[in-house]
């Protein structure tokens, strides 16, 4: 028996995790990736809950959530490429004009 | 038994998180994005969810993250550059991320009348999570049907070669 | 600890053991195989020397690999490129520990079943464990720091990611049929006849469509001719790992054979009827022939993949993309929905 507090922790620890990523890293596909994370530790706390309600309803957001996570890392990935072809950087400090 | 478990995949989940920061090569970092991706698909058996976490590591591990490591072997990215900015943040941001986690477990902790969790408490087996998806859930898993066909078309738009744009740089 | 849960690991170290002995022989003969067949294709005779029929060639192969000398080339990302390998392996033979050989057999009241572990998600452990499998082709194109080597590695990555997908479609006619993931359950869905003579096997139930999907994803996969873009020698200098010498080598060539078994299992399971055959004669026989039957359906789809080896061409890479994604996957989903509608209906 592991209380559910444990798997909260965990959760929100790499949430914690995926916002400084986000808030330190310097190279875009590492920030992208901190997202990830992100909904990584979300996704966990939606499981636990759902053990804990005995309700499979958390389960299946879960699968939403990844379906929106796939969606969104095809799109990003694709903006990086573009940003990438046109400024040929993947670091977020040069990319801070608007124009070319 | 359940807590060893629990323990071991969750130090693996912690120390590739914290291996995600602290790598400075984009390929590293995703490593261990994989390795924690894989150690909560750990966490999801030991709470029943296994169709959840079967789907973890097809999805997440086995093509989001191939179309990281993807793209950062396209883009050849090297190792991060840090500049002025980025000491800052990293000046704010690590003690802001310890004092959120540890803000996190305070309160969690504290209110931990919550009820603890057994081992495969609720088995979420393929039969039932279909069931629900394509009843309950059917308007929410067609708008995300919708979703990632225009995600598609837009990834498809978006990383083919701008023509004009090619042929106004070449000159 | 519980005599139960005792019991458990030792029988479960005692059949991964054994299982992981069988796979490595099997790589090993295969491999002999191929060379074998591949040289009777082409009016030669194949290996020949060392032993008879050049049987104990494996063997001799195996000594020469352990003995090279494992070279480290200087600029090369020096973890990856030890860890590559390794995941390739890592990857192809965890693969086979769900899949099931056969019945269940008796030792005193226990029941034994003749697999490593029986999960009831056991086709999608599979199909996660196999997308893993791409990392350690990726990682050695990117980590060996080489042109070549690179677009092998994006290449294979590409390739895999695309036809995952069909194969994974090909495999939901089947599971619709069977009701179930798990591999035991989908065999025994397909006990008996039609008409008392046509095995009830799923590729003669409708699914032969599904079946040559599954087919030529799997080819893909497994990154065989024809679709061996990533290894192709005449252009990329055999892609990812040509920088890999010894034992190195070695895993990534285990790696694509256990992987060519693993598929041949899970075509044998999923479409061809695993174990059941005509039973016949006394007690002993009637155990050891669904096993036979297991093995020769195995070696038949192996046989095939040597046989197309021999025959077809390379394709060039945009034809591999357009047949993934303009053929293949609309085929796949055709076969999907007729399937679910037949089921339906």
């Amino acid at each position: 028996m592991v209380p559910l507090s444990y798997y909260l922790v965990l959760s929100g620890f790499l949430f914690a995790c995926g916002v400084t990523g986000f808030l330190i890293k310097r190279n875009i596909i590492t920030i992208f990736m901190s997202i990830e994370l992100m909904l990584n530790g979300v996704n966990l706390s939606f499981v636990a809950f759902a053990a804990h309600w005995q309700s499979l309803a958390g389960q299946v957001f879960v699968f939403f959530v990844m379906v929106v996570a796939a969606a969104e890392a095809a799109v990003g990935l694709a903006i990086i490429i573009a940003v990438y072809r046109t400024r040929e950087t993947l670091n977020i400090d040069q990319v801070n004009l608007l124009k070319l | 038994m359940h807590l060893t478990l629990f323990l071991a995949f969750g130090a693996v989940a912690v120390a590739g998180a914290i291996n995600l920061l602290a790598q400075t090569h984009p390929i590293n970092s995703a490593l261990s994005l994989i390795a924690v991706m894989a150690a909560l698909a750990g966490e999801y058996l030991l709470l029943g969810a296994e169709f959840v976490a079967a789907v973890q590591v097809i999805v997440y591990a086995g093509a989001i993250m191939v179309l990281f490591v993807f793209v950062i072997m396209l883009l050849n990215a090297g190792v991060e550059e840090h500049t002025k900015g980025s000491r800052v943040a990293i000046l704010l941001g690590v003690p802001g991320m310890l004092l959120g986690s540890i803000l996190v477990a305070w309160v969690v902790l504290r209110h931990s009348g919550t009820g603890s969790v057994a081992i495969g408490a609720l088995p979420g087996d393929p039969r039932t999570i279909g069931q629900l998806l394509f009843h309950d859930f059917l308007l929410p898993f067609e708008i995300t049907s919708v979703l990632i066909l225009i995600a598609i078309m837009g990834a498809v738009v978006l990383a083919s070669k701008p023509q004009a744009v090619q042929k106004g740089r070449d000159h | 600890m519980p005599l139960d849960t005792l019991t458990f690991v030792i029988v479960s170290v005692i059949k991964s053991a054994i299982t992981l002995l069988i796979l490595l022989t099997a790589v090993a003969y295969t491999v002999w195989l191929e060379r074998k067949v591949v040289g009777h294709m082409q009016n030669r005779w194949g290996p020949t020397r060392v032993g008879p029929f050049g049987l104990l060639q494996p063997a001799a192969d195996g000594i020469k690999f352990l003995l090279k000398e494992d070279l480290t080339p200087p600029h090369v990302y020096k973890p990856l490129f030890i860890a590559a390998p390794m995941m390739a392996v890592i990857f192809a033979l965890t693969s086979i520990s769900v899949i099931p050989i056969g019945n269940s057999f008796w030792i005193g009241n226990h029941p034994i079943p003749l697999q490593i572990t029986d999960v009831n998600i056991g086709l999608l452990l599979i199909l996660g464990v196999t997308s893993m499998g791409v990392y350690g082709v990726a990682l050695a194109g990117w980590s060996s720091n080489n042109k070549y080597s690179l677009l092998g590695g994006l290449r294979a990555s590409a390739q895999m990611v695309s036809y995952e997908i069909s194969l994974g479609l090909s495999l939901v006619g089947v599971l619709i049929m069977a009701g179930s993931f798990s591999l035991r359950e989908i065999v025994d869905s397909q006990a008996g006849h039609f008409w008392g003579f046509i095995p009830r096997w799923n590729i003669f139930h409708g699914q032969i469509i599904g079946f040559f999907c599954y087919l030529m994803a799997a080819y893909a996969e497994t990154n065989r001719i024809p679709f061996d873009l990533p290894e192709a020698e005449t252009e990329l200098v055999a892609g990812y790992h040509t920088e890999y010498s010894a034992m190195k080598f070695a895993m990534f060539f285990m790696a694509e054979y256990a992987n060519m078994i693993t598929v041949a299992c899970l075509a044998t399971l999923l479409f061809l009827g695993g174990w059941h055959g005509p039973i016949f004669g006394p007690r002993l026989m009637q155990v050891l022939l669904p096993i036979f039957w297991f093995v020769a359906k195995v070696f038949v789809f192996l046989f095939i993949y040597i046989w197309v080896r021999g025959t077809l061409p390379r394709f060039r890479y945009d034809q591999l993309m357009a047949f993934g994604w303009k053929f293949l996957l609309p085929l796949s989903l055709a076969n999907l929905i007729a399937t679910a509608i037949a089921v339906a209906w």
